[in-house]
């Protein structure tokens, strides 16, 4: 008994003491991992603002993103021609789904916009594998995936790349949101669907809006995770990774995906690497979404979500 | 003409209660029981008892299950798969340490197994709700399917990790286990699912429905007029659960004969879940219409291009199959965002007036 206390709430911490640089290198290692769940999961929050919709789809989203990528790429694209005509891509995309999706669901539950949202998900996955194939496929896009060394810590040249990435675009998307005429209005929608629709805001062109953007944070995302781990299927299980950053950051907040990313990703790792061992490994799968699980017991609304206010 | 209710007088307390207060109604109901036992048995070929009337009850009282906890309680779960596979592999393990216990009863305790962990990961739900709560409910998921797959307790150490319903038999007749045969696997099936969709329809309509329903409405109001959200969500989550892990246990010894953890991953959540939406929420029947749209689809999807002479690759076909049947999903949605119940329930109107316009 007192072995097996030792171990859980003694030992880990004797060996994060004793080697600091592994544990810098692990710590970083989390972080980064865990700003690439931030990057799925601000796909999520963006839509959930606008629209109130869970869009289950944003994993898939980020698959048919790479996909049509590298399907544009193998074809002899140049890169930023293929990044253009992937937006556009993207963007037409945002209007079927708007059209033939949203409209005529409008005014639903959310649970039935949410099952929307899955049927999408499989639709996409066929629809994107027909158009592409189902192969697995190398992303390159010209940095390499090798690793420097800075006082003693590795520090992957790749994950830094996407590190930077992810910091301009959560930057580019603060402008957008807080300084053009399009994010107020946005945000608008947010507050209050009928408050924002009675001053003339076209809801409509907003949801347009907000699926492209939420298109072209899947464009990066897959990006990055494509160039990580190659493009293929398992690309949209990161769906999966990014709903306990969701549920930890909040439904409704762009800082509490940022946030929530980087404690998933640093909690993860460090439960892997000194707790994993101990109960056989392979915990990452459900580790994630215990640690936010635990975390909800204390803060129902996560840590930046509104908070809930209930009247009868 | 032929449905209609004029004339028939409730003339006592249990004929105001009765199920199916409709005479035709009890008709057709009793027909329907009388020939789902007598005729797949004579005339259905094996395919069709294994791959599409097996599957269907059995997933129908996965669907019940969930419906309980989603279409009555409200509480939105995600981790349905994990429950089922607690009911699998807790009957696996009875049945191979008590090789003497009655098969029905090793379904039963089972069940129970499911159930003390469905209270174990419903208790989030006194704070949690929504979406927060289904995100949440994964984590059952994930970690029980990680559990079974790393405890080679629960496999009895088997090298390849699959387990495989042992031959048992009931009444005499094997009725699981690689030598049984599909009419006995499904007449065992048939008879459990009976069960407990009468028990299901009694309990949602009775004081613990009711309870339910109130919770899901609007949990506030129903706390200050006295039901108590937790014994009532933890109810939900304990009865929700116990059909699930029977069902799991249905899965492997009824259907499958051998699974692993995989037959029990986050897919079989999600499709218990669109079977319960696309049946109906809130509504037993609602569960086996979802079953048996979602257990039908694909085998029509599959067959479909080869009847109509159309011939396409393997891989090309499989595609196909997931955007009709993601199309197929959304389209039902915006047709009937109630399900197919509602459906049934608008045709039901349509006949008691038929063939008069009013």
């Amino acid at each position: 008994m007192l072995d097996a206390l030792h171990a859980v709430l003694v030992a880990p911490f004797r060996d994060m003491a004793g080697s600091p640089a592994f544990l810098v290198e692990v710590l970083i290692g989390g972080l980064f991992a865990g700003l690439m769940y931030s990057l799925v999961a601000l796909g999520f929050v963006l839509i959930f603002k606008a629209s109130g919709v869970f869009n289950f789809a944003q994993g898939v989203m980020v698959l048919f993103a790479a996909l049509t990528l590298v399907g544009l790429l193998e074809r002899g694209a140049p890169v930023l021609l293929a990044l253009g005509l992937t937006t556009a891509v993207m963007v037409a995309l945002a209007f079927a789904i708007e059209r033939l999706v949203l409209r005529p669901l409008v005014n639903q539950e959310h649970i039935i916009l949410f099952m929307a949202t899955i049927g999408l998900n499989f639709f996409l996955e066929g629809f994107g594998e027909m158009l592409w194939g189902a192969n697995v496929k190398k992303l390159d896009i010209g940095i390499p995936d090798r690793s420097f060394i800075v006082r003693g810590v590795q520090i992957n040249e790749l994950e830094l790349t996407a590190a930077v990435t992810a910091a301009v675009l959560v930057a580019v998307l603060a402008l957008f949101f807080q300084r053009t005429r399009i994010g107020r209005a946005l945000r608008a929608v947010a507050d209050d669907h009928e408050a924002a629709l009675s001053l003339g805001i076209p809801l409509k062109t907003i949801w347009v809006v907000v699926w492209s953007v939420a298109g072209v944070v899947a464009i990066v995302a897959g990006l990055m995770w494509g160039a990580k781990s190659g493009v293929q299927f398992s690309l949209s299980l990161i769906a999966l990774k990014a709903l306990p950053v969701l549920i930890l950051g909040g439904f409704e907040s762009v800082a509490g995906a940022i946030v929530g990313g980087l404690i998933i990703g640093i909690g993860e790792k460090l439960g892997e690497v000194y707790w994993g061992p101990l109960v056989g490994g392979a915990i990452e799968n459900w580790f994630a979404y215990v640690l936010a699980l635990a975390f909800l017991l204390v803060r129902p609304q996560g840590l930046f979500g509104e908070r809930i206010i209930e009247r009868v | 003409m032929i449905y209609r209710e004029a004339g028939q007088f409730k003339s006592s307390y249990a004929g105001d209660q009765a199920i199916f207060p409709v005479v035709q109604d009890r008709v057709f109901v009793a027909a329907a029981v009388a020939a789902a036992v007598v005729v797949p048995p004579l005339l259905a070929s094996e395919y069709w008892l294994q791959a599409v009337l097996i599957p269907f009850l059995v997933y129908a009282l996965a669907a019940l299950g969930l419906n309980l906890l989603t279409g009555y309680a409200g509480q939105l779960s995600l981790g349905t798969g994990g429950f089922m596979a607690v009911g699998a592999y807790s009957a696996f393990k009875l049945a191979t340490a008590f090789p003497r216990l009655n098969i029905i009863v090793v379904f039963l305790l089972a069940g129970v197994a499911a159930a003390a962990v469905g209270i174990l990961f419903g208790l989030p739900s006194l704070r949690i709700k929504g979406f927060y709560l289904a995100v949440a409910t994964l984590a059952a998921q994930f970690f029980l399917i990680w559990l079974f797959n790393k405890v080679a307790w629960f496999t009895n150490y088997a090298s390849s990790g699959t387990i495989t319903a042992p031959d048992r038999t009931l009444f005499g007749a094997l009725i699981t286990g690689p030598n049984s045969t599909p009419s006995a696997r499904y007449l065992t099936a048939l008879g459990l699912v009976a069960v407990f969709a009468l028990a299901a329809k009694n309990l949602v309509r009775g004081r613990i429905g009711r309870s339910w329903m109130a919770i899901r409405d609007r949990d506030i109001a129903a706390e200050i007029i006295g039901v108590r959200p937790l014994r009532t969500k933890l109810l939900a989550f304990a009865i929700s659960s116990y059909y699930c892990g029977v069902a799991g246990a249905g899965l492997v010894f009824l259907y499958l004969g051998s699974a692993e953890t995989l037959a029990f991953d986050i897919g079989i959540s999600f499709l218990v879940l669109f079977m319960v939406i696309i049946g109906g929420l809130g509504s037993i029947l609602g569960s086996f219409l979802g079953a048996a749209f979602i257990v039908l689809v694909p085998i029509v999807l599959s067959n479909a291009p080869h009847a109509i002479g159309l011939r396409m690759p393997v891989a090309l076909q499989k595609q196909f199959e997931l955007m009709v049947f993601g199309g197929l999903i959304i389209l039902f949605l915006i047709v009937e965002p109630r399900g197919l119940a509602r459906l049934w329930q608008i045709a039901k109107e349509k006949l008691r007036l038929w063939p008069f316009p009013h």
